[in-house]
């Protein structure tokens, strides 16, 4: 009798502590969503339970998202600097990440150890030479100064990807080629390129995705609103002097977060093996 | 009869060149390390130059002082708090996070119905980008509606006369914004525990519960040695990403309420972009130089010993 009394107590403390940890994390996420549906009356009501609809649930806030700002506009601004982040990053990571694959010797490991550790080197660290350097480049207050700086974390990170991933393509196939006249970027367009797509894939979501994290860079930049990325567009011109307009503002949170959220967690296997060196498969 | 330089002038046509790896090698890297050194490196040098010159957006003029920039900013009580701040705020949310990863990581090893909900419902605060997310605790934490203040009193724990101001009192701001920070990173914490976790042959443990090791002793002498490297992993990138953090803080409080969650990153931002002096911002944020020095020496010792 006690023996089983002690294993429904222990199932169930197991479920609560998993119920906890998972409301802990998923909390924000269910606030912003019924935030964005409550009418302006139910969400400013102390009277009544705040974590179901207690008037009718209302659309308002979405309209006045797409028509009255530019959310829309914004989404298109992550949208474009993300396409050409994603772009730079393959156009230079593949041929960088292929030639410390194959590089011999101690240099090239040094390079892409060297390469991989300035993923380390935080915005926090270079905001202030980087707005100079924006200025210099005359970008000052435009989305294109975001491409520009973007890639100098996404490359890091994409190139020791790639190099991992090249390493576990056996040497012979490219030698071959090589034997049957392909040059070194022949046979590097022509039989690896295609062995990669898998890899490629998860490198086209991670620099997206990393773009999409971005705010350090975009808060510093930019300051005119049609020029903002969503994750900044969302934070600061939503809120108008001290009025925050929460039914608008978590809802636009929430559009932005959900792609990113799926695309993050269908890939995410891969993104621990990229940041553990391969330490864990 | 063929010459030497006849040789060699045929080994630099273009079609040869393209076929000797120690030539085609270093260029297909070139592209990758240009941008780098153009963009993080040159960078780095010119917050140095900053740091010892007397530039702000009113004067221009590059004009040296020495080490006189940092002499003002040690100086300065502000400075001082926010490096204490920064201390408490990375060694506090870490040890939140790493906790809760842990404890979330020993959840979820084991199969149950929804395991893979409960894992994907998990992830989504550190997939979230990130001031997106801290948003909504901005909302949570509201001065008027918080939805965190109305439980409490619903479960009467607090009066409602007395309701906390979470980001508005000092100590309370400093626990929110750790808080806010240990539950965008834990999820990370998790997904690496969990690497670690599975990576632990079963047999090990097996053996090792045979040998009669209880659930403490097989977690301490067993699991986290074997999973040390890993875990130390998630600390570097752990402490890295809260130390340097500028976002979190910026939404929630600005620093405030009196500078009393002002860290390294938002003070930087305060003092050399918002008021313009970049000199000043650039010494701020150079102070977080030595910090990731050991992170990196940590990092780069652990990616060694990989190879071996």
């Amino acid at each position: 009798m006690t023996a089983i009394a002690r294993r429904i107590f222990g199932t169930s403390s197991f479920y609560l502590a998993v119920t906890l940890l998972v409301v802990f994390a998923a909390f924000p996420f269910y606030w912003m969503l019924i935030t964005t549906f409550k009418t302006d009356g139910d969400l400013y009501n102390l009277q009544s339970v705040p974590y179901w609809f207690n008037a009718p649930p209302t659309l308002d806030h979405l309209k006045y998202l797409f028509t009255q700002t530019l959310f829309l506009r914004w989404l298109g601004n992550s949208a474009l600097i993300g396409v050409c982040v994603v772009v730079i990053t393959l156009v230079t990571a593949l041929p960088a990440g292929y030639s410390l694959a194959r590089m011999p010797g101690r240099a090239a490991e040094n390079l892409g150890i060297g390469i991989f550790l300035t993923y380390l080197v935080p915005p926090t660290l270079l905001f202030l030479p980087l707005s100079r350097v924006i200025a210099w480049l005359d970008l000052q207050d435009s989305l294109w100064s975001l491409v520009v700086v973007y890639p100098t974390f996404t490359i890091p990170f994409c190139t020791w990807l790639l190099m991992g991933f090249f390493k576990s393509i056996p040497r012979e196939i490219d030698e071959a080629a090589i034997v049957d006249g392909c040059t070194v970027l022949g046979a590097f367009v022509k039989t690896i390129l295609p062995l990669s797509v898998p890899a490629i894939l998860t490198v086209v979501i991670f620099a997206f995705t990393l773009t999409m994290q971005e705010f350090v860079y975009a808060l510093t930049f930019i300051s005119s609103s049609d020029q903002k990325p969503i994750t900044l567009g969302v934070a600061t011109d939503l809120v108008r002097g001290d009025i925050f307009y929460w039914g608008e503002l978590m809802g636009a949170a929430l559009i932005a977060s959900v792609p990113v959220a799926i695309a993050y967690n269908l890939f995410l296997d891969r993104f621990i093996s990229g940041i553990t060196g391969g330490a864990v498969k | 009869m063929t010459t030497i330089t006849e040789v060699v002038r045929e080994n630099l046509r273009p079609r040869y060149l393209l076929d000797r790896t120690s030539f085609v090698g270093p260029l297909l890297v070139a592209p990758a390390v240009l941008y780098v050194v153009l963009l993080v490196g040159l960078p780095f040098l010119l917050a140095v130059y900053y740091a010892l010159s007397a530039y702000s957006i009113f004067d221009p003029s590059y004009r040296f002082v020495g080490l006189s920039n940092f002499h003002d900013v040690l100086a300065s009580d502000i400075f001082r708090r926010t490096l204490v701040n920064t201390f408490v705020f990375t060694i506090g949310s870490q040890i939140i996070g790493l906790l809760l990863g842990k404890i979330g990581a020993m959840l979820l090893m084991k199969e149950f119905p929804g395991r893979r909900i409960a894992r994907a419902l998990i992830v989504l605060p550190w997939a979230v980008p990130v001031s997106l997310a801290t948003l909504a605790w901005v909302w949570m934490f509201d001065s008027l509606y918080s939805v965190i203040n109305w439980t409490l009193v619903a479960l009467g724990l607090v009066d409602v006369a007395n309701q906390p101001q979470w980001l508005g009192q000092p100590d309370l701001a400093m626990a929110a914004v750790m808080t806010v920070h240990a539950w965008r990173l834990f999820p990370f914490g998790v997904i690496l525990f969990l690497a670690g976790f599975s990576s632990v042959p079963k047999d090990v443990l097996d053996a090792a519960t045979i040998d009669g090791a209880g659930f403490w002793r097989r977690n301490y002498q067993i699991i986290m040695p074997m999973i040390l490297p890993i875990v130390l992993i998630a600390v570097i990138f752990g402490t890295v990403f809260t130390f340097t953090d500028l976002s979190v803080v910026y939404l929630l409080t600005k620093g405030g309420p009196i500078n009393s969650t002002q860290v390294l990153g938002s003070l930087a931002f305060q003092v050399g972009i918002l008021s313009g002096d970049v000199s000043h911002g650039a010494v701020i944020c150079l102070f977080l130089f030595p910090f990731l020095l050991v992170a990196v020496t940590f990092m780069l010792r652990f990616l060694r010993r990989r190879e071996i």
